[in-house]
């Protein structure tokens, strides 16, 4: 088996006397569709705020491709392949759609800290950030400033500044929230025609979406992993329904 | 050790002005820079009343802190309201604004000069204590910014009313739904805090001086108070006035070539050490 | 619904349907442009009387130029920009006063590089904090430096200010004549020059990124940023700029009052800049014409009330009108930006 591609050991978070973060170790393979799940306040965006370097775990550590990245900084992560959405939108709101996506474009190309060629002349990064676009369905509203679009647009907006990184590890965190049922229907086949070889970590509410996507789950509850496991297992744990399932079927 | 209780008597005035900043910008997050303007206010109004009405001394700085406090009342309901949810640049600007037309009213009013206060006999002179030569006023001064410490912070920190006012500030929303009138809070707490700044420039005449340059000449003494001692908190603003009064005196006393550099030092390095302040919340 | 093509990103060639022209065209000038810069031309036969006045407004517009960089674009609020201003003003006086070496380019030079050292030192300083912090931070910077000023009588002439400044010919050819003819096509053509590398850094994938910082700091990260790094950057750039007009007012007035370091002129270019409108470089450029022009007829009238309108214009741009005076072609713009489109 190939070494995993995102791991974390004994990774501990504790904000005074509240542990948010108990011992988690997790072990996410190459080209995974990894899902988190588990009730409110239950540490899930701790975890990924650990993962991606926002926050710094009071022990443990977290190793990308078999390297410690604990003292990485956020942004030195992002360029080793790491990106994440955000559960509630971070977006750029009076860039339109095509420069905020040509903004994530050209850092990713390194070509970020130039101040002299217009952005508007570098070719290469409006290529890319146009075939984003398209590919996210933006295209129709590509010159409309971002806090002019509805919030399933803006959505697509987020997953794009995370894409345009181009990741080895994608981290979701809850990217349905806030969207209508017609359109994160849309936005899940987005995802699930991502490519193969791009390791997924997804954070949601919505179990259907979850039980569709996912190839492996893990049940996390006050701040440590309960359980992990295939969906089939998970589904059908005594454990989960009471904790997790039962109380999601009344939303 | 007369320079120490010197330092630690215009510490207290400066106390007694910023504390009123410490409320408005420390508590409400309003970055107030016409804080100055208020005190400019009250220490006019007590010039007034005392100088020319002929109310003694001690009416006439009550006085001074209500009609301040009616004023900052007036001008919260009127403008600074509109301002709350704004950038930090936008309440900076429409301060400084303030600012210019309030040093154009005073100027308007009762010209450049600077303007005089007559204090009772009982609060002029010197004592001898333990050795010491202590100037009345000075210690007044002092015993007064102990007194009003004492009460804000058991007012702020005790009473539902500051429990209100913090559930008002961090968390608008949830604070209305639990059936607290945000607003009644917030122009109580800004009148509150501009009656201060009146009490306070009513005091601070004698020492401080009253031109309409008042506002500008001392914002930044205000500011530091605030900064350094940490938004919010009561005792750190006492603690951070007195300890910018300390070197401010000490300083122009011992070291007059280095003057009041040593002040903005002291600020800056503060800041550096601890961003959030001496006994800041962050 | 098409399904997202799996290696999307790494597909060859252009996108078919998203336009790139408006991008593309943003970094073209407009025709308007080539209108504004005609401004200094006519100024130089409509006013030969107020050449001086007109070098003051160019001056000022440079400093204004490079808080719109910090502030406009970056979203920095500082209220200590005239440090720079005045490290600038004090390095070009020295250079002539102290060492005697007069020529006005190698002067700009020198105090843009002093200024840049001098941001370089203070930018950790101001960007460890937030909010109020950072402002007082920028204030405090700004104090000590007045007061050091204040204080090195010797060496800065104090509160007389720094005299026996000198200048030699510009490039040998033109020296500074007492019409100020010399001294006012310098400004103008060092405005221009900044002007011009402004517009290039703020088109730039660098300038896009400091647009984004201001709106959203905390992505920044998320897309490999370091944020810390983009602002010392232009605060380093913001601090050269503004030595550079704080020595084009040495030079052209051959003198350095310490009011070049005054708390009153950080104020007052952050007051010009909003009236311009921040964030937009024909705002500074706006603001200074237009703040100069009125100072100098106003204020000579009566200066208490320049002081209240000045209040209440404050008040009036933070209440009503808050993208300044360039706000105003704002609906005209996106008129303009809706033609091109349907074109």
């Amino acid at each position: 088996m190939t070494p995993p591609v995102l791991e974390t050991r004994d990774l501990v978070k504790t904000f005074g006397g509240f542990t948010a973060t108990d011992g988690v170790s997790l072990s996410i393979a190459k080209g995974a569709r990894h899902a988190l799940i588990g009730p409110n306040g239950a540490g899930k965006t701790t975890l990924v705020n650990l993962l991606t370097g926002f926050l710094t775990p009071t022990s443990g550590s977290v190793l990308l491709d078999g390297a410690d990245v604990t003292g990485l900084a956020q942004h030195k992560r992002v360029a080793r392949g790491l990106a994440r959405t955000f559960q509630i939108n971070r977006l750029f709101a009076d860039l339109t759609v095509l420069e905020s996506v040509a903004l994530a474009v050209a850092e990713q190309m390194g070509v970020g800290r130039r101040f002299w060629r217009p952005i508007g002349r570098h070719g290469e990064v409006l290529d890319a950030a146009a075939r984003l676009v398209e590919d996210l369905h933006l295209a129709d509203v590509a010159h409309r400033r971002t806090r002019d679009l509805a919030y399933g647009k803006q959505r697509l907006i987020e997953i794009a500044l995370a894409l345009a990184a181009r990741p080895r590890v994608l981290l979701l965190d809850e990217p349905a929230a806030g969207v209508p049922t017609s359109e994160s229907r849309e936005l899940f086949a987005a995802l699930a025609a991502l490519p193969a070889d791009m390791t997924i970590l997804l954070i949601e509410h919505d179990m259907d979406l979850v039980f569709r996507f996912a190839d492996r789950i893990s049940v996390l509850v006050s701040g440590a992993v309960l359980l992990e496991d295939t969906p089939e297992v998970v589904a059908g744990h005594p454990l989960v329904r009471e904790v997790y399932l039962g109380e999601a079927h009344h939303v | 050790m007369t320079v120490v209780f010197d330092g630690i008597a215009s510490g207290m005035l400066l106390f007694l002005i910023a504390v009123g900043l410490s409320v408005t910008l420390g508590l409400m997050n309003f970055v107030n820079l016409a804080h100055g303007a208020f005190a400019m206010f009250g220490g006019y109004v007590c010039v007034v009343a005392s100088g020319r009405w002929g109310i003694p001394f001690l009416p006439a700085v009550v006085l001074a802190a209500l009609a301040t406090a009616a004023l900052g009342a007036l001008l919260e309901r009127l403008l600074f309201r509109r301002l709350y949810g704004a950038s930090q640049l936008d309440q900076v600007l429409f301060s400084i604004g303030l600012v210019f037309v309030a040093m154009a009213i005073a100027r308007w009013g009762f010209g450049p000069a600077q303007q005089p206060i007559r204090l009772p006999a009982w609060l002029q002179g010197q004592v001898h204590l333990g050795g010491l030569d202590i100037g009345v006023y000075r210690a007044f001064l002092v015993g007064l910014g102990l007194a009003v410490a004492y009460g804000l912070h058991r007012a702020i920190g005790v009473t539902r009313f500051g429990a209100r006012l913090r559930a008002s500030v961090d968390k608008p929303d949830v604070a209305r739904g639990m059936g607290i009138d945000v607003d009644r809070v917030f122009v109580v707490t800004f009148a509150l805090g501009s009656g201060l700044a009146g009490l306070g420039g009513a005091v601070g005449v004698e020492l401080l001086g009253l031109d309409p340059s008042f506002p500008l000449r001392y914002l930044v003494y205000f500011l530091i108070v605030v900064a350094v001692g940490g938004s919010g908190s009561i005792p750190g603003s006492l603690i951070a006035a007195i300890l910018i009064g300390v070197c401010d005196v000490a300083g122009k006393y011992w070291m007059p070539q280095i003057g009041a550099f040593i002040i903005y030092t002291v600020m800056v390095v503060m800041l550096i050490v601890r961003p959030h302040g001496l006994l800041g919340r962050k | 619904m098409t399904p997202l093509t799996p290696t999307s990103s790494d597909r060859a060639g252009p996108a078919a349907t998203v336009d790139l022209a408006p991008l593309r065209r943003a970094a073209r000038p407009r025709a308007l442009e080539f209108a504004f810069w005609l401004l200094p031309v006519a100024a130089w036969f409509l006013f030969p009387e107020n050449l001086a006045l007109l070098t003051q407004i160019a001056i000022t517009a440079i400093f204004a130029l490079s808080l719109d960089l910090v502030l406009g674009y970056a979203g920095i609020v500082t209220l200590g920009h005239a440090a720079f201003f005045g490290v600038g003003a004090y390095a070009a006086g020295m250079l002539s006063a102290k060492l005697g070496i007069g020529d006005p380019l190698l002067g700009l030079v020198f105090a843009a590089a002093v200024s840049a050292l001098a941001g370089a030192i203070t930018s950790p300083f101001v960007l460890r904090g937030t909010g109020l912090t950072r402002l007082m931070v920028t204030i405090g910077i700004g104090m000590m430096l007045f007061e050091a000023a204040n204080k090195a009588n010797d060496f800065t002439g104090g509160v007389d200010g720094l005299q026996g400044i000198e200048m030699t010919p510009l490039l040998g050819l033109w020296s500074f004549d007492l019409w100020g003819k010399t001294a006012y096509v310098y400004a103008v053509a060092v405005l221009f020059v900044v002007f011009l590398v402004a517009r290039h850094v703020v088109g730039s994938p660098f300038g896009l990124s400091l647009r984004a910082i201001h709106m959203n700091a905390a992505r920044m990260p998320a897309l490999g940023v370091s944020v810390d790094a983009r602002l010392t950057a232009a605060w380093i750039a913001a601090a050269a700029i503004a030595g550079i007009a704080g020595a084009l007012l040495t030079q052209t007035t051959q003198f350095v009052s310490i009011d070049v370091l005054g708390f009153g002129r950080s104020a007052e270019i952050l007051l010009i800049l909003i009236l311009g409108g921040a964030g937009r470089l024909y705002g500074a450029l706006v603001g200074a014409i237009v703040f100069v022009t009125l100072h100098h007829l106003l204020a000579d009238v009566d200066p208490e009330y320049w002081q209240l309108w000045i209040g209440l214009v404050l008040i009036g741009i933070v209440l009503f009108a808050r993208n300044g005076l360039m706000g105003v072609v704002d609906p005209f713009e996106r008129l303009l930006a809706r033609k091109e489109t349907k074109r």
